[in-house]
């Protein structure tokens, strides 16, 4: 019998494939193309404590084996996402870890705050979302303000908390330390790389915010090297993302030091992609002869 | 689980016009899909990613096929223009809300590459049907099959046949009138017909365009503006592929 459950922080996942931030709203949409039964866990779309509108579009635009997205962390607020995502996520057999955002450390505190009497399993804190203006990235690329912040937040949370690293950093290893020291549970890495395109016919950038995130294959060799030199650095256990798409992708990143997966943009290309790599990883197990996934982590140095 | 991507054949490829394609897919979403929804084509090209949202055109449910009449726009479409008879291609769908079927004496209004959608609701609504078709020029792809179902006005850009304007200029040079209007085009022909249908008192349906990434409403790429604040973003937003395409013009900010 092949064992496929990982543990973060003290939560079991029944496989170590979850959805990535914002690729996947609440997972009511995919549930009609995807048993989310099947998932180890749902990550949510961003949530701050009031209703954010987002930013204008065009919000998305396709490059060269990737996309580059800007859509400003547009969500319904605390109180709709927890009338109604919550209760929605709760009827599936699998983790539920509600990804947060905020302009200021008070905001990101009030959520976490809401959140603690809510059924949910761990919470990713954003510090590393490149398209809004305040807060998100502002958190993430300054080691003190890395630490200052989870310190805070964990200081609040009642479940397990994720910090979500930026790439946009000279050196990765030293945010993930500055998380460590913080008191994170768990980090998330990565987040969309900072990119642009220009329209050349229309003369005008191609998204409406100039500058977006860089997500897709494009950008999977920068997120294994990342994954791998955290998961050198600190001993704080990783979910890795950044381009899978396959379970072969995944893999990648397991070896490398990852003991979740997140799987993003894939779910635009091929809806039914997280199942898929699920079922994707047993089967390199089998012809492995692989009997425990724990094996496979961080099994590359 | 009712949704799936599925791969589908395509039955026949033919182009109307310079870089205007007509597919007819074999698929079960045939026997679905109504007027005004669309579905997604995925290019077997990995480096491009994003489905390529294309309206409906037209529905055959007997035989089990779907018509899309699409422009090449970039790399993607130029691929799917090569799909040959018996080839496979991946789509998903049918997707979105289409156009209700309303009104006693109404306008279909196309413009551009937004005129194919136009022929399936022509073929669903049973009334007194003007259908005012806006083109660049003298290529007048499917104008003809629009004769079947009513009276049928053109308008060019170049003034090489009908009137010479948009489809505004077509409706007034024949003096025209309507109860209901069903829209589907370029933004600015969307922002006047919406101003024509609010000084005019005519309810207006028209089926919105935006970048697109997930094409089921999860990933918020492809929003429109909203006068209300929306049940489900709980801000001023509505997502295009899920909420719409199609919306009444009073609902949406252009």
């Amino acid at each position: 019998m092949i064992k496929t459950a990982v543990t973060l922080a003290g939560v079991e996942l029944k496989n170590p494939v979850m959805t990535a931030s914002g690729t996947f709203g609440s997972g009511a949409e995919y549930s009609e193309l995807v048993d989310l039964n099947k998932l180890g866990a749902v990550v949510t779309k961003g949530v701050a404590n009031v209703p954010w509108p987002g930013n204008p579009t065009p919000r998305i635009a396709e490059v060269y084996g990737g996309m580059i997205n800007a859509i400003g962390l547009q969500n319904p607020g605390f109180d709709v996402f927890a009338g109604r995502d919550i209760p929605f996520l709760k009827q599936y057999d699998t983790k539920i870890i509600v990804n947060v955002c905020g302009k200021t450390t008070e905001d990101y505190i009030d959520v976490v705050e809401k959140l603690s009497d809510q059924p949910v399993d761990m919470l990713e804190i954003n510090i590393s979302c490149p398209n809004v203006k305040e807060g998100g990235i502002a958190f993430g690329q300054d080691p003190r303000a890395v630490e200052a912040i989870t310190r805070e937040v964990k200081r609040h949370a009642k479940q397990p908390i994720i910090m979500k690293l930026s790439p946009n950093v000279t050196d990765i290893t030293v945010m993930a330390k500055a998380a460590e020291a913080g008191g994170a549970d768990v980090l998330s890495l990565i987040n969309t790389l900072t990119g642009m395109k220009i329209d050349i016919h229309k003369r005008s950038f191609a998204v409406a915010n100039k500058t977006g995130g860089l997500s897709g294959p494009a950008v999977k060799p920068v997120a294994v090297r990342m994954v791998y030199q955290v998961a050198q650095a600190v001993s704080l256990p990783i979910i890795g993302m950044g381009g899978i798409m396959t379970a072969d992708d995944a893999i990648e990143f397991i070896l490398a030091g990852a003991t979740a997966v997140a799987v993003g943009t894939a779910n635009f290309h091929n809806p039914h992609a997280t199942v898929e790599i699920a079922a994707g990883i047993e089967d390199y197990m089998r012809r492995y002869g692989v009997e425990d996934i724990n094996e496979l982590i961080g099994a590359v140095r | 689980m009712a949704q799936v991507k599925e791969t589908a054949v395509v039955y026949s490829q033919e182009a109307l016009a310079p870089d205007i394609f007509s597919m007819w897919i074999t698929t079960e979403a045939a026997k679905e899909a109504g007027p005004g929804q669309f579905i997604t084509v995925y290019s077997k090209d990995g480096s491009r990613l994003l489905p390529r949202p294309i309206s409906i055109c037209e529905t055959d449910p007997e035989e089990g096929r779907l018509r899309i009449v699409y422009r090449i726009a970039g790399a993607g479409t130029k691929e799917f223009s090569a799909y040959e008879s018996g080839d496979s291609i991946e789509i998903m769908g049918p997707l979105g809300n289409g156009f209700p079927l309303e009104g006693e004496n109404v306008f279909l209004i196309g413009g551009g590459i937004g005129i194919p959608p136009m022929l399936e609701l022509a073929k669903n609504l049973n009334c007194e049907k003007q259908m005012i078709l806006g083109y660049r020029d003298e290529n007048l792809f499917l104008r003809d099959e629009f004769e079947a179902y009513g009276e049928v006005f053109v308008a060019t850009e170049d003034g090489s046949v009908g009137t010479k304007g948009n489809v505004l200029d077509a409706i007034r040079e024949n003096g025209l009138t309507a109860d209901v209007m069903y829209a589907c085009g370029p933004t600015p022909m969307l922002r006047a017909l919406k101003q024509y249908a609010e000084e005019h008192n005519i309810r207006c349906y028209i089926s919105l365009e935006e970048k697109m990434a997930c094409g089921v409403g999860a990933c918020l790429a492809c929003v429109c503006k909203t006068k209300e604040v929306d049940h489900h973003s709980n801000v001023h937003n509505k997502r295009i592929c899920k909420d719409g395409p199609v919306f009444l013009a009073g609902e949406v900010e252009l």
